[in-house]
């Protein structure tokens, strides 16, 4: 059994995941040493954070991608993320990567944070009034007919509830 | 060293022991994560781009309510141990201060005037931030809300019809709103209950971290408690949520020291009087050490145990007792080894309470 890495004498009980500046680091202690920091195992072997999750945040956000291996050499023309980076680095680089990866960050959302539908503040940027104002459900119809083209008829569905409510 | 004499309470208001239940809470913090929609992100911006993010929302600044004679910190004209200096203080994250890996990014700034400031080029362009003492969730984010809308009128921010505001990293898109409270739970820790509550929080969409945050280890039983999902939910329902999870903790830990002072008085007691004791007389204490102590000073305080000692003092040692506050007081500690500097932090805190003592 592995030792304790704080006293360096019992057998390590606890495993501790933490991130750390985007690395997942685990902390082995014993059971009188986790104690002291405020951790307890409920068992032997447990682990008392929701690590699990955690591994999906930060330096492992976009490991368990799901979608890339439909689309693995999709490139952001914005800012040239590639999918590669995003499953490496679990960050965007711009706006447009938003669309540039949509149906795997769809589904990274709905694992993350249980829906993708934002429904807090809303939001008009000061020069919303500077072009020709596009029509939500314009935009949706767009998104539809290009999701049905590509055969995602998963995302189509969703795209379509949404320009149900919309209309 | 800079100069923080002009902020108010040298940027530490958050720290004054005011505000509801600040016996247990010591601070809220409620932060938006916002992105100019124009720019790209910190991860794929350059230097130039980065200045510009710098130049232009210094610019919007200007004309708020909040931080119209805010002070500019550039980060990346600053040295490490100013760096690290403002990190302690709670007013930039360890990755702004670049103290990780040694480099501190271009651009990387810190607007700041009394409880409300913003991280400039952290991952994401900007990060609101408002800071308060004790349990004080609506006033926290009514201050951020205020400038977020006022900063929105001037600038243009990254937003999705239906994800929301856009950031950065995907675990804060929506919202981008990440409220935290510092708290006290050492009749929790004592009667060995924390593990459920620990547990519970990652049961109801909480997490918890310790006093430095995002990777810090807990110590002295001071845990930040925040929420972990930022969409799908209205920054109404995520600060009721995390308040009313909260107000439970807090329940619970004031019965664990209830039962703690029914039924092992001698120990307790005890136990917060040789911490105070050791504070008032050591002559060696490690930044570790010095937190546990405050941590038992505090338990001690807040029963009423330990007389003539305040709250105030205990919460501004916590920070004043770390590493960069103690090399910027004791001039040239740079060069000391750590058991000279452990032996500066004793002198320090036996300072600061036989001070106390002559004030009260």
């Amino acid at each position: 059994m592995m030792r304790c890495q704080h006293c360096d004498e019992r057998d390590a009980v606890v495993h501790l995941t933490q991130i750390i500046e985007n690395q997942v680091t685990t902390m082995h202690l014993c059971e009188a040493c986790a104690a002291e920091k405020g951790i307890e195992s409920s068992g032997p072997g447990t682990m008392p954070l929701n690590t699990e999750f955690l591994a999906t945040v930060g330096k492992g956000v976009g490991a368990g991608l799901p979608g890339m291996e439909d689309a693995p050499h999709a490139t952001c023309p914005t800012c040239g993320l590639t999918m590669q980076e995003l499953r490496d680095l679990g960050r965007l680089g711009c706006v447009d990567c938003y669309k540039a990866f949509e149906g795997p960050l769809r589904e990274l959302l709905r694992r993350l944070h249980g829906s993708t539908t934002h429904v807090g503040e809303r939001y008009t940027p000061p020069d919303a009034g500077d072009g020709p104002p596009v029509e939500e459900a314009t935009e949706l119809r767009e998104r539809l007919k290009e999701a049905v083209e590509a055969e995602n008829f998963e995302l189509a569905a969703e795209l379509r509830d949404l320009l149900r409510t919309a209309e | 060293m800079i100069d923080l004499s002009l902020l108010s309470d040298g940027g530490m208001p958050w720290l004054d022991a005011s505000g509801a239940h600040a016996d247990l809470v010591l601070s809220t913090r409620v932060r938006l994560a916002r992105n100019l929609r124009d720019r790209r992100f910190g991860l794929k911006n350059d230097a130039a781009e980065r200045a510009e993010v710098l130049v232009e929302v210094e610019a919007a600044t200007r004309d708020t309510e909040a931080l119209s004679g805010a002070m500019l910190l550039r980060l990346d004209r600053l040295e490490s141990d100013d760096r690290a200096l403002l990190h302690e203080r709670h007013l930039v994250s360890r990755d702004l201060a670049g103290l990780e890996t040694g480099n501190v990014r271009p651009g990387a700034g810190l607007i700041v005037q009394n409880r409300v400031g913003i991280m400039l080029n952290e991952e994401d362009h900007l990060r609101l931030q408002g800071l308060q003492s004790g349990f004080a969730l609506p006033e926290a984010y009514q201050e951020v809300n205020a400038l977020d809308s006022e900063l929105g009128q001037r600038l243009a921010f990254a937003f999705h019809p239906e994800f929301g505001y856009l950031t950065s990293c995907p675990t804060n898109v929506g919202t981008g709103l990440r409220a935290s409270v510092l708290i006290h739970l050492p009749g929790l820790v004592l009667t060995k209950e924390i593990t459920k509550v620990l547990q519970g929080l990652s049961q109801v969409g909480l997490t918890f971290r310790g006093l430095y945050g995002e990777g810090s280890e807990v110590v002295g039983n001071f845990f930040q408690l925040s929420n972990q999902t930022t969409l799908a939910k209205s920054e109404f329902d995520l600060l009721d949520h995390l308040g009313k999870m909260v107000r439970q903790i807090v329940e619970y830990e004031e019965q664990a020291r209830h039962i703690l002072l029914r039924d092992a008085p001698a120990v307790i007691e005890d136990k917060v009087w040789r911490a105070y004791g050791l504070l008032c007389h050591a002559r060696s204490l490690s930044v570790e050490e010095t937190m546990n102590l405050l941590s038992g000073a505090r338990l001690g305080v807040a029963l009423g145990l330990i007389p003539n000692v305040s709250l105030y003092t205990l919460n501004k040692l916590l920070v004043l007792t770390q590493p960069a506050h103690l090399a910027a007081r004791y001039q040239g500690a740079a060069g000391l080894t750590p058991s000279e500097i452990d032996i500066h932090r004793a002198s320090y805190v036996r300072e600061t309470f036989q001070h106390e003592d002559r004030t009260l």
